[in-house]
Protein backbone atom coordinates (compact mmCIF):
# COMPACT_ATOMS: atom_id res chain seq x y z
CA UNK A 1 0.00 0.00 0.00
CA UNK A 2 3.03 2.40 1.14
CA UNK A 3 6.00 2.01 -1.20
CA UNK A 4 7.66 4.71 0.63
CA UNK A 5 7.24 3.44 4.67
CA UNK A 6 8.23 0.30 6.52
CA UNK A 7 11.00 -1.01 5.05
CA UNK A 8 11.71 -4.73 6.32
CA UNK A 9 13.09 -3.22 9.66
CA UNK A 10 9.68 -3.79 12.31
CA UNK A 11 9.15 -2.73 15.52
CA UNK A 12 9.73 -5.34 18.33
CA UNK A 13 11.41 -7.56 16.15
CA UNK A 14 8.79 -9.91 15.33
CA UNK A 15 8.07 -9.17 11.80
CA UNK A 16 4.26 -10.40 11.79
CA UNK A 17 2.34 -7.13 10.64
CA UNK A 18 0.16 -7.47 13.93
CA UNK A 19 -1.91 -3.98 14.07
CA UNK A 20 -0.84 -1.99 17.10
CA UNK A 21 -4.37 -1.03 17.18
CA UNK A 22 -7.35 -2.89 16.73
CA UNK A 23 -10.95 -1.26 17.27
CA UNK A 24 -13.69 -3.99 17.00
CA UNK A 25 -17.23 -2.27 16.37
CA UNK A 26 -16.91 -0.15 19.19
CA UNK A 27 -19.95 1.76 20.07
CA UNK A 28 -21.33 4.57 22.76
CA UNK A 29 -24.56 5.10 24.19
CA UNK A 30 -24.68 8.28 26.91
CA UNK A 31 -27.77 8.44 28.88
CA UNK A 32 -28.66 12.18 28.62
CA UNK A 33 -31.77 13.58 30.55
CA UNK A 34 -33.24 14.03 26.96
CA UNK A 35 -32.79 10.34 25.83
CA UNK A 36 -30.15 7.96 24.68
CA UNK A 37 -27.46 9.58 22.44
CA UNK A 38 -25.68 7.36 20.47
CA UNK A 39 -21.95 9.02 20.33
CA UNK A 40 -20.18 6.51 19.04
CA UNK A 41 -22.03 3.48 16.50
CA UNK A 42 -20.26 0.29 15.81
CA UNK A 43 -16.84 1.72 14.56
CA UNK A 44 -14.40 -0.74 13.34
CA UNK A 45 -10.59 -0.10 12.38
CA UNK A 46 -6.80 -0.74 12.71
CA UNK A 47 -3.89 0.94 12.97
CA UNK A 48 -0.52 -0.78 12.07
CA UNK A 49 3.04 -0.17 13.48
CA UNK A 50 4.69 2.92 12.63
CA UNK A 51 1.66 4.21 10.74
CA UNK A 52 -0.56 7.67 11.92
CA UNK A 53 -3.58 7.52 10.90
CA UNK A 54 -6.18 10.30 11.22
CA UNK A 55 -9.89 10.29 12.16
CA UNK A 56 -11.46 13.24 11.11
CA UNK A 57 -14.95 14.33 11.50
CA UNK A 58 -17.11 17.42 11.92
CA UNK A 59 -17.26 19.19 15.43
CA UNK A 60 -19.72 16.77 17.68
CA UNK A 61 -19.80 13.99 16.00
CA UNK A 62 -17.97 11.43 18.85
CA UNK A 63 -14.41 12.00 17.95
CA UNK A 64 -13.42 12.72 21.77
CA UNK A 65 -15.77 9.99 22.73
CA UNK A 66 -13.59 7.59 20.57
CA UNK A 67 -10.19 9.10 21.75
CA UNK A 68 -11.43 8.05 25.74
CA UNK A 69 -13.05 4.84 24.40
CA UNK A 70 -9.54 3.85 22.99
CA UNK A 71 -7.44 5.48 25.83
CA UNK A 72 -9.35 3.56 28.66
CA UNK A 73 -10.84 6.30 30.25
CA UNK A 74 -14.42 5.29 28.91
CA UNK A 75 -16.31 2.02 28.97
CA UNK A 76 -17.46 1.20 25.68
CA UNK A 77 -21.30 0.29 25.79
CA UNK A 78 -19.98 -2.65 23.23
CA UNK A 79 -17.43 -3.92 21.52
CA UNK A 80 -13.74 -3.91 21.93
CA UNK A 81 -10.32 -2.34 21.47
CA UNK A 82 -6.81 -3.78 21.67
CA UNK A 83 -3.67 -2.87 21.83
CA UNK A 84 -1.39 -4.79 20.51
CA UNK A 85 -2.91 -7.62 21.21
CA UNK A 86 -3.86 -6.92 24.41
CA UNK A 87 -7.40 -6.09 25.32
CA UNK A 88 -8.04 -2.51 26.92
CA UNK A 89 -10.09 -2.34 29.79
CA UNK A 90 -8.74 0.48 31.36
CA UNK A 91 -5.82 2.89 31.01
CA UNK A 92 -3.33 1.01 28.92
CA UNK A 93 0.63 1.73 29.52
CA UNK A 94 1.31 1.36 25.94
CA UNK A 95 -0.92 4.04 24.96
CA UNK A 96 -0.44 7.74 25.45
CA UNK A 97 -2.81 10.43 25.62
CA UNK A 98 -2.32 14.11 24.69
CA UNK A 99 -5.45 15.83 25.17
CA UNK A 100 -7.73 18.15 23.34
CA UNK A 101 -7.78 20.71 26.41
CA UNK A 102 -4.40 21.87 28.01
CA UNK A 103 -3.76 19.21 29.58
CA UNK A 104 0.42 20.30 31.37
CA UNK A 105 0.88 20.89 34.84
CA UNK A 106 1.12 24.72 35.61
CA UNK A 107 2.84 23.79 38.31
CA UNK A 108 5.54 21.46 37.00
CA UNK A 109 7.82 22.79 34.74
CA UNK A 110 8.80 22.01 31.38
CA UNK A 111 11.24 19.18 32.54
CA UNK A 112 8.96 18.17 35.27
CA UNK A 113 6.11 17.35 33.08
CA UNK A 114 7.89 15.58 30.31
CA UNK A 115 9.04 13.31 33.20
CA UNK A 116 6.07 12.51 34.55
CA UNK A 117 5.20 9.43 33.61
CA UNK A 118 8.69 8.27 34.71
CA UNK A 119 9.16 9.68 37.89
CA UNK A 120 5.82 7.90 39.25
CA UNK A 121 7.12 4.75 37.83
CA UNK A 122 9.95 5.38 39.79
CA UNK A 123 13.01 6.43 37.58
CA UNK A 124 15.70 8.24 39.08
CA UNK A 125 16.01 11.99 39.09
CA UNK A 126 18.80 12.31 36.95
CA UNK A 127 17.84 9.59 34.83
CA UNK A 128 14.58 10.51 33.74
CA UNK A 129 15.41 14.12 33.06
CA UNK A 130 17.94 13.19 30.70
CA UNK A 131 15.54 11.25 29.36
CA UNK A 132 12.92 13.94 29.10
CA UNK A 133 15.59 16.23 27.49
CA UNK A 134 15.65 14.14 25.06
CA UNK A 135 12.04 14.25 24.18
CA UNK A 136 12.25 18.09 24.73
CA UNK A 137 14.68 18.43 22.16
CA UNK A 138 12.52 16.46 19.61
CA UNK A 139 9.26 18.94 19.96
CA UNK A 140 11.87 21.72 20.05
CA UNK A 141 11.91 23.04 23.14
CA UNK A 142 15.75 23.03 23.65
CA UNK A 143 16.13 26.06 26.29
CA UNK A 144 13.33 26.11 27.63
CA UNK A 145 13.43 23.18 30.12
CA UNK A 146 13.39 25.31 33.16
CA UNK A 147 10.05 27.21 31.65
CA UNK A 148 6.81 27.42 33.95
CA UNK A 149 3.57 26.71 31.51
CA UNK A 150 2.72 30.34 32.17
CA UNK A 151 5.72 31.75 30.47
CA UNK A 152 5.15 29.34 27.43
CA UNK A 153 2.96 30.40 24.31
CA UNK A 154 0.03 27.73 23.57
CA UNK A 155 1.49 25.80 21.49
CA UNK A 156 4.41 25.40 22.92
CA UNK A 157 2.38 24.19 25.43
CA UNK A 158 1.02 21.54 23.45
CA UNK A 159 4.40 20.39 22.30
CA UNK A 160 5.16 19.67 25.96
CA UNK A 161 2.14 17.85 26.34
CA UNK A 162 3.25 15.36 23.67
CA UNK A 163 6.90 15.45 24.45
CA UNK A 164 5.18 14.60 28.19
CA UNK A 165 3.01 11.55 25.91
CA UNK A 166 6.32 10.50 24.16
CA UNK A 167 8.47 10.08 26.99
CA UNK A 168 6.45 6.79 28.46
CA UNK A 169 7.92 5.58 25.36
CA UNK A 170 3.84 4.58 24.03
CA UNK A 171 3.12 1.54 21.40
CA UNK A 172 0.81 4.44 20.64
CA UNK A 173 0.39 7.93 20.62
CA UNK A 174 -3.28 8.82 20.44
CA UNK A 175 -4.26 12.73 20.28
CA UNK A 176 -6.94 14.52 20.26
CA UNK A 177 -7.00 17.51 18.17
CA UNK A 178 -3.64 19.29 19.71
CA UNK A 179 -3.39 21.58 17.85
CA UNK A 180 -6.94 22.77 17.73
CA UNK A 181 -6.54 25.92 19.75
CA UNK A 182 -3.47 27.14 17.41
CA UNK A 183 -3.63 29.24 14.29
CA UNK A 184 -3.28 27.77 10.90
CA UNK A 185 0.77 29.17 10.61
CA UNK A 186 1.17 27.56 14.10
CA UNK A 187 -0.16 24.53 13.47
CA UNK A 188 1.48 23.80 9.64
CA UNK A 189 4.99 24.03 11.63
CA UNK A 190 3.88 21.94 14.73
CA UNK A 191 2.34 19.36 11.70
CA UNK A 192 6.44 19.61 10.30
CA UNK A 193 7.68 18.96 14.05
CA UNK A 194 5.34 15.71 14.58
CA UNK A 195 6.53 14.42 11.30
CA UNK A 196 10.43 14.92 12.43
CA UNK A 197 9.24 12.94 15.37
CA UNK A 198 7.58 10.39 14.11
CA UNK A 199 9.83 9.82 11.33
CA UNK A 200 13.07 10.00 14.10
CA UNK A 201 11.06 7.19 16.49
CA UNK A 202 9.14 5.41 13.71
CA UNK A 203 6.55 6.24 16.44
CA UNK A 204 2.51 4.97 16.06
CA UNK A 205 -0.13 8.08 15.84
CA UNK A 206 -4.13 8.17 15.99
CA UNK A 207 -4.77 11.68 15.36
CA UNK A 208 -8.47 12.90 15.70
CA UNK A 209 -8.54 15.88 13.73
CA UNK A 210 -11.40 18.49 12.42
CA UNK A 211 -8.41 20.25 10.13
CA UNK A 212 -8.57 18.59 6.56
CA UNK A 213 -5.48 19.68 6.08
CA UNK A 214 -3.52 18.65 9.21
CA UNK A 215 -5.44 14.85 8.74
CA UNK A 216 -3.77 14.85 4.97
CA UNK A 217 -0.20 16.46 5.81
CA UNK A 218 0.45 13.68 8.75
CA UNK A 219 -1.31 10.98 7.77
CA UNK A 220 -0.94 7.47 5.95
CA UNK A 221 -4.53 6.69 6.19
CA UNK A 222 -7.72 8.77 7.19
CA UNK A 223 -10.81 7.50 8.98
CA UNK A 224 -13.78 9.62 7.98
CA UNK A 225 -16.53 9.99 10.42
CA UNK A 226 -20.39 10.75 10.35
CA UNK A 227 -22.21 12.88 12.14
CA UNK A 228 -25.05 11.62 14.81
CA UNK A 229 -24.59 8.55 15.23
CA UNK A 230 -20.81 8.63 15.00
CA UNK A 231 -20.49 6.38 12.50
CA UNK A 232 -17.09 5.15 10.14
CA UNK A 233 -17.94 6.57 6.64
CA UNK A 234 -15.03 5.74 4.67
CA UNK A 235 -11.28 5.07 4.96
CA UNK A 236 -8.82 7.09 2.51
CA UNK A 237 -5.37 6.28 1.83
CA UNK A 238 -2.75 8.94 1.42
CA UNK A 239 -0.26 8.25 -1.10
CA UNK A 240 2.26 11.31 -0.56
CA UNK A 241 5.20 10.40 -0.85
CA UNK A 242 7.42 10.79 2.76
CA UNK A 243 9.54 12.68 4.45
CA UNK A 244 6.81 15.26 3.97
CA UNK A 245 6.96 18.40 5.19
CA UNK A 246 4.17 21.81 5.17
CA UNK A 247 5.35 22.53 1.94
CA UNK A 248 3.40 19.51 0.39
CA UNK A 249 -0.04 21.32 0.84
CA UNK A 250 0.41 23.52 -2.02
CA UNK A 251 0.68 20.92 -4.29
CA UNK A 252 -1.48 19.41 -6.80
CA UNK A 253 -2.05 16.18 -5.17
CA UNK A 254 -2.72 17.46 -2.11
CA UNK A 255 -5.25 19.11 -3.45
CA UNK A 256 -7.03 16.70 -4.86
CA UNK A 257 -7.47 14.69 -1.38
CA UNK A 258 -8.67 17.72 -0.08
CA UNK A 259 -11.41 18.09 -2.53
CA UNK A 260 -12.18 14.42 -2.22
CA UNK A 261 -12.82 14.51 1.97
CA UNK A 262 -14.37 17.81 1.83
CA UNK A 263 -17.19 15.96 -0.38
CA UNK A 264 -17.44 13.47 2.12
CA UNK A 265 -17.02 15.69 5.08
CA UNK A 266 -19.58 18.53 3.90
CA UNK A 267 -22.53 16.57 4.07
CA UNK A 268 -21.63 15.56 7.45
CA UNK A 269 -20.85 19.26 8.84
CA UNK A 270 -23.96 20.46 7.41
CA UNK A 271 -25.62 17.65 9.13
CA UNK A 272 -24.14 18.56 12.21
CA UNK A 273 -24.54 22.27 11.55
CA UNK A 274 -28.36 21.67 11.01
CA UNK A 275 -28.46 19.89 14.26
CA UNK A 276 -26.47 22.61 16.57
CA UNK A 277 -29.24 25.12 14.65
CA UNK A 278 -32.34 23.44 15.70
CA UNK A 279 -31.18 22.49 19.13
CA UNK A 280 -30.23 26.40 19.45
CA UNK A 281 -34.02 27.09 18.25
CA UNK A 282 -35.91 25.31 21.32
CA UNK A 283 -33.25 26.74 23.74
CA UNK B 1 4.83 37.08 34.26
CA UNK B 2 1.34 36.16 34.63
CA UNK B 3 -1.66 38.69 34.64
CA UNK B 4 -2.51 37.90 38.18
CA UNK B 5 0.93 39.10 39.71
CA UNK B 6 1.43 42.19 37.65
CA UNK B 7 -1.85 43.30 39.94
CA UNK B 8 0.20 42.58 43.39
CA UNK B 9 3.43 44.00 41.62
CA UNK B 10 4.00 47.72 43.25
CA UNK B 11 5.42 50.18 41.13
CA UNK B 12 8.45 52.04 42.80
CA UNK B 13 6.90 55.18 44.05
CA UNK B 14 3.86 53.56 45.56
CA UNK B 15 6.04 53.31 49.52
CA UNK B 16 7.17 57.15 49.60
CA UNK B 17 3.80 58.03 48.71
CA UNK B 18 1.72 55.98 51.36
CA UNK B 19 5.21 57.05 54.24
CA UNK B 20 3.84 60.71 52.75
CA UNK B 21 0.08 60.08 52.70
CA UNK B 22 0.83 59.08 56.36
CA UNK B 23 2.99 61.72 57.53
CA UNK B 24 0.20 64.05 55.81
CA UNK B 25 -2.62 63.22 57.74
CA UNK B 26 -0.47 63.05 61.01
CA UNK B 27 0.09 66.57 60.22
CA UNK B 28 -3.08 67.72 59.59
CA UNK B 29 -4.18 66.09 63.29
CA UNK B 30 -1.35 67.63 64.99
CA UNK B 31 -2.58 70.95 63.74
CA UNK B 32 -6.00 70.62 64.56
CA UNK B 33 -5.59 69.83 67.86
CA UNK B 34 -2.88 72.60 68.14
CA UNK B 35 -6.40 74.86 66.89
CA UNK B 36 -8.49 73.21 69.08
CA UNK B 37 -10.26 72.13 66.21
CA UNK B 38 -9.71 68.98 68.39
CA UNK B 39 -9.85 67.78 71.52
CA UNK B 40 -6.77 66.55 73.27
CA UNK B 41 -8.02 64.65 75.93
CA UNK B 42 -10.01 62.35 73.31
CA UNK B 43 -7.00 62.19 70.32
CA UNK B 44 -3.59 62.56 71.54
CA UNK B 45 -0.81 64.79 69.56
CA UNK B 46 0.83 62.42 67.11
CA UNK B 47 4.13 64.34 68.27
CA UNK B 48 3.68 62.95 71.31
CA UNK B 49 2.40 59.47 70.21
CA UNK B 50 5.91 59.56 68.41
CA UNK B 51 7.79 59.96 71.47
CA UNK B 52 5.65 57.38 73.39
CA UNK B 53 6.78 54.67 71.48
CA UNK B 54 10.06 54.86 73.29
CA UNK B 55 8.22 54.45 76.28
CA UNK B 56 6.19 51.79 75.31
CA UNK B 57 8.71 49.73 74.25
CA UNK B 58 11.59 50.23 77.12
CA UNK B 59 9.02 51.06 80.01
CA UNK B 60 5.99 48.82 78.72
CA UNK B 61 8.05 45.79 76.87
CA UNK B 62 5.61 45.89 74.31
CA UNK B 63 7.53 43.48 72.20
CA UNK B 64 7.38 40.93 75.13
CA UNK B 65 3.08 41.33 74.76
CA UNK B 66 3.76 41.03 71.17
CA UNK B 67 5.33 37.56 71.20
CA UNK B 68 2.94 36.40 73.65
CA UNK B 69 0.32 37.39 70.62
CA UNK B 70 2.25 35.71 67.79
CA UNK B 71 2.52 32.37 69.83
CA UNK B 72 -1.44 32.77 69.74
CA UNK B 73 -1.75 33.36 66.06
CA UNK B 74 0.99 30.94 65.72
CA UNK B 75 -1.46 28.33 67.77
CA UNK B 76 -4.47 29.27 65.62
CA UNK B 77 -2.45 28.77 62.75
CA UNK B 78 -1.77 25.16 63.69
CA UNK B 79 -5.23 24.55 64.26
CA UNK B 80 -5.71 25.73 60.55
CA UNK B 81 -3.03 23.97 58.62
CA UNK B 82 -3.80 20.67 60.72
CA UNK B 83 -7.27 20.63 61.13
CA UNK B 84 -9.09 23.17 58.64
CA UNK B 85 -7.12 22.15 55.51
CA UNK B 86 -8.21 18.21 55.93
CA UNK B 87 -11.57 18.67 57.41
CA UNK B 88 -11.79 20.57 53.95
CA UNK B 89 -10.36 18.36 52.25
CA UNK B 90 -12.15 15.44 53.80
CA UNK B 91 -15.25 17.14 52.69
CA UNK B 92 -14.46 17.66 49.13
CA UNK B 93 -13.95 14.29 48.78
CA UNK B 94 -17.99 13.18 48.47
CA UNK B 95 -20.52 15.55 47.33
CA UNK B 96 -22.80 14.65 49.98
CA UNK B 97 -20.52 14.95 52.94
CA UNK B 98 -20.29 19.06 51.41
CA UNK B 99 -23.86 19.17 51.16
CA UNK B 100 -24.62 18.07 54.48
CA UNK B 101 -21.78 20.41 56.05
CA UNK B 102 -20.94 22.85 53.51
CA UNK B 103 -24.08 24.86 55.30
CA UNK B 104 -22.56 24.68 58.41
CA UNK B 105 -19.32 26.04 57.69
CA UNK B 106 -20.77 28.83 56.04
CA UNK B 107 -23.20 30.05 58.61
CA UNK B 108 -19.72 29.57 60.85
CA UNK B 109 -17.87 32.07 58.55
CA UNK B 110 -21.11 34.60 59.06
CA UNK B 111 -21.14 34.19 62.99
CA UNK B 112 -19.70 36.58 65.41
CA UNK B 113 -17.65 34.08 67.20
CA UNK B 114 -15.80 36.62 69.26
CA UNK B 115 -19.35 37.43 71.01
CA UNK B 116 -19.38 34.03 72.53
CA UNK B 117 -16.05 34.55 74.44
CA UNK B 118 -17.72 33.84 77.92
CA UNK B 119 -18.76 30.64 76.87
CA UNK B 120 -15.44 29.67 75.82
CA UNK B 121 -13.80 30.84 78.94
CA UNK B 122 -15.91 28.77 80.63
CA UNK B 123 -15.05 25.99 78.59
CA UNK B 124 -10.83 26.59 78.81
CA UNK B 125 -10.71 29.32 81.58
CA UNK B 126 -8.61 32.40 81.38
CA UNK B 127 -5.48 30.86 79.53
CA UNK B 128 -4.34 31.78 75.97
CA UNK B 129 -6.36 28.15 75.47
CA UNK B 130 -9.68 30.45 75.18
CA UNK B 131 -7.91 32.90 72.61
CA UNK B 132 -6.42 30.15 70.62
CA UNK B 133 -9.67 28.46 69.81
CA UNK B 134 -11.93 31.31 69.54
CA UNK B 135 -8.76 33.06 66.55
CA UNK B 136 -9.45 29.49 65.19
CA UNK B 137 -12.61 29.08 64.66
CA UNK B 138 -12.77 32.65 63.37
CA UNK B 139 -10.36 31.56 61.04
CA UNK B 140 -12.00 28.11 60.26
CA UNK B 141 -14.49 28.70 57.82
CA UNK B 142 -12.78 30.56 54.92
CA UNK B 143 -9.67 27.89 55.01
CA UNK B 144 -12.86 24.88 54.67
CA UNK B 145 -14.61 26.57 51.84
CA UNK B 146 -11.57 27.45 49.79
CA UNK B 147 -9.78 23.91 50.31
CA UNK B 148 -13.06 22.61 48.97
CA UNK B 149 -13.48 25.00 46.38
CA UNK B 150 -9.92 24.37 45.26
CA UNK B 151 -10.07 20.25 45.52
CA UNK B 152 -13.50 20.18 43.39
CA UNK B 153 -12.46 22.90 40.69
CA UNK B 154 -9.98 20.91 39.98
CA UNK B 155 -9.82 20.42 36.39
CA UNK B 156 -11.41 17.71 34.60
CA UNK B 157 -8.59 17.11 32.06
CA UNK B 158 -5.99 17.12 34.43
CA UNK B 159 -7.64 14.43 36.15
CA UNK B 160 -8.19 12.52 33.17
CA UNK B 161 -4.53 13.06 32.41
CA UNK B 162 -3.84 11.04 35.96
CA UNK B 163 -5.85 8.49 35.03
CA UNK B 164 -4.78 7.65 31.53
CA UNK B 165 -1.39 7.07 33.45
CA UNK B 166 -3.20 4.73 35.87
CA UNK B 167 -2.16 6.09 38.88
CA UNK B 168 -3.54 5.11 42.66
CA UNK B 169 -6.03 7.08 44.20
CA UNK B 170 -3.36 8.29 46.17
CA UNK B 171 -0.88 9.04 43.74
CA UNK B 172 -3.91 11.21 41.80
CA UNK B 173 -4.33 12.89 45.12
CA UNK B 174 -0.65 13.81 46.08
CA UNK B 175 0.19 14.67 42.11
CA UNK B 176 -2.76 16.14 40.72
CA UNK B 177 -5.25 17.24 43.37
CA UNK B 178 -3.03 18.52 45.83
CA UNK B 179 -0.97 20.82 43.87
CA UNK B 180 -3.89 21.89 41.81
CA UNK B 181 -5.78 23.15 44.40
CA UNK B 182 -2.94 24.38 46.57
CA UNK B 183 -2.75 28.02 45.16
CA UNK B 184 -6.82 27.81 46.51
CA UNK B 185 -5.73 26.44 49.80
CA UNK B 186 -3.34 28.84 50.18
CA UNK B 187 -5.36 31.87 49.53
CA UNK B 188 -8.23 30.43 52.05
CA UNK B 189 -5.15 30.01 54.97
CA UNK B 190 -4.26 33.79 54.40
CA UNK B 191 -7.44 35.04 54.82
CA UNK B 192 -8.02 32.95 57.67
CA UNK B 193 -5.06 33.73 59.58
CA UNK B 194 -6.14 37.35 58.79
CA UNK B 195 -9.04 36.90 60.53
CA UNK B 196 -7.56 34.95 63.29
CA UNK B 197 -4.94 37.87 63.88
CA UNK B 198 -7.97 40.55 64.46
CA UNK B 199 -9.77 38.21 66.41
CA UNK B 200 -6.87 37.39 68.72
CA UNK B 201 -6.34 41.22 69.52
CA UNK B 202 -9.62 41.62 70.04
CA UNK B 203 -9.87 39.08 72.70
CA UNK B 204 -7.05 39.97 74.45
CA UNK B 205 -8.55 43.36 74.80
CA UNK B 206 -11.92 41.69 75.81
CA UNK B 207 -10.53 39.52 78.11
CA UNK B 208 -7.55 41.64 79.68
CA UNK B 209 -4.90 38.55 78.97
CA UNK B 210 -1.91 38.06 77.34
CA UNK B 211 -0.68 39.91 74.00
CA UNK B 212 -1.32 43.39 72.58
CA UNK B 213 -4.66 43.64 73.06
CA UNK B 214 -4.01 43.54 76.40
CA UNK B 215 -1.70 46.21 76.40
CA UNK B 216 -3.50 48.28 74.88
CA UNK B 217 -6.64 47.87 77.18
CA UNK B 218 -4.15 48.63 80.04
CA UNK B 219 -2.55 51.62 78.95
CA UNK B 220 -6.08 52.71 78.21
CA UNK B 221 -7.70 52.49 81.64
CA UNK B 222 -4.44 53.99 82.57
CA UNK B 223 -5.81 57.02 80.75
CA UNK B 224 -2.18 57.26 78.68
CA UNK B 225 -3.51 58.24 75.68
CA UNK B 226 -0.52 58.93 73.31
CA UNK B 227 0.74 55.49 74.88
CA UNK B 228 -2.63 54.03 74.02
CA UNK B 229 -2.39 55.79 70.40
CA UNK B 230 1.39 54.72 69.99
CA UNK B 231 0.41 50.74 71.03
CA UNK B 232 -2.47 50.64 68.44
CA UNK B 233 0.01 52.14 65.91
CA UNK B 234 2.21 49.39 67.01
CA UNK B 235 -0.40 46.88 66.37
CA UNK B 236 -1.32 47.80 62.77
CA UNK B 237 2.34 48.40 62.11
CA UNK B 238 2.53 44.51 63.32
CA UNK B 239 -0.38 43.40 61.01
CA UNK B 240 1.02 45.34 58.08
CA UNK B 241 4.34 43.10 58.51
CA UNK B 242 2.28 39.63 59.16
CA UNK B 243 0.10 40.43 55.87
CA UNK B 244 3.33 41.05 53.84
CA UNK B 245 4.98 37.92 55.16
CA UNK B 246 2.43 35.59 54.33
CA UNK B 247 1.71 37.10 51.06
CA UNK B 248 5.69 36.75 50.19
CA UNK B 249 5.25 33.03 52.16
CA UNK B 250 2.22 32.42 49.25
CA UNK B 251 4.38 33.56 46.58
CA UNK B 252 7.42 31.43 47.12
CA UNK B 253 5.85 28.85 48.24
CA UNK B 254 3.48 28.13 44.94
N1 LIG C 1 -20.23 12.48 29.13
C1 LIG C 1 -21.18 12.72 28.21
N2 LIG C 1 -22.49 12.57 28.53
C2 LIG C 1 -23.45 12.79 27.61
N3 LIG C 1 -23.21 13.19 26.34
C3 LIG C 1 -21.95 13.37 25.97
C4 LIG C 1 -20.85 13.14 26.88
N4 LIG C 1 -19.70 13.41 26.23
C5 LIG C 1 -20.05 13.77 24.99
N5 LIG C 1 -21.38 13.74 24.81
C6 LIG C 1 -22.11 14.03 23.59
O1 LIG C 1 -21.65 13.14 22.60
C7 LIG C 1 -21.51 13.79 21.34
C8 LIG C 1 -20.10 13.63 20.85
O2 LIG C 1 -19.23 14.38 21.68
P1 LIG C 1 -17.66 14.41 21.46
O3 LIG C 1 -17.10 15.29 22.49
O4 LIG C 1 -17.17 13.03 21.38
O5 LIG C 1 -17.58 15.12 20.03
P2 LIG C 1 -16.29 15.67 19.25
O6 LIG C 1 -16.38 15.13 17.90
O7 LIG C 1 -15.07 15.43 20.02
O8 LIG C 1 -16.60 17.23 19.21
P3 LIG C 1 -15.55 18.45 19.10
O9 LIG C 1 -15.09 18.51 17.68
O10 LIG C 1 -16.39 19.63 19.46
O11 LIG C 1 -14.44 18.18 20.05
C9 LIG C 1 -21.89 15.24 21.56
O12 LIG C 1 -23.21 15.41 21.13
C10 LIG C 1 -21.81 15.42 23.05
O13 LIG C 1 -22.75 16.36 23.49
MG1 LIG D 1 -13.56 16.67 20.84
Amino acid sequence: MKVNKKPAVSVGGASSEQPVLVVDKISKVYQTNSGSLIAVDGMSFSVNPQEVVSVIGPSGCGKSTLFNLIGGLTPPSSGKISVSGMPVNGPHPSISMVFQEESIFPWRNVVNNVAFPLEINGVPKAEREEHARRFIQMVGLEGFENHTPSQLSGGMRQRVAIARGLASEPKLLLMDEPFAALDEQTRLLLGDKVIQMQQELKQTILLITHNITEAIQLSDRIVVMSYRPGRLKRIIDIDLPRPRTSEIVSSEEFGRYVAMIWDDLREEASKGMAAADSARATT
Amino acid sequence: MTAKSAIFQKEKWVIPLQLGVTFLFFAIIEIAIELKWLNEYVLSRPSKIFFAFHRIIVEESILSYTAVTFMEVLGASLGLIFIAIPFGILLAQKKVLWQAWGDWVSALAAAPIVLLYPLFLVVFGRSPMTIIVIAFLTGFSPVVIKTVEGITNVRQVLKDVGRSFNLSAYQQFKLITLPAALPAIFLGLRLGLIYAMITVVAVEYLIDLGGLGNIVGELAERYDLPATYAAMCFVVGVSILFFAFLERLEKWLT
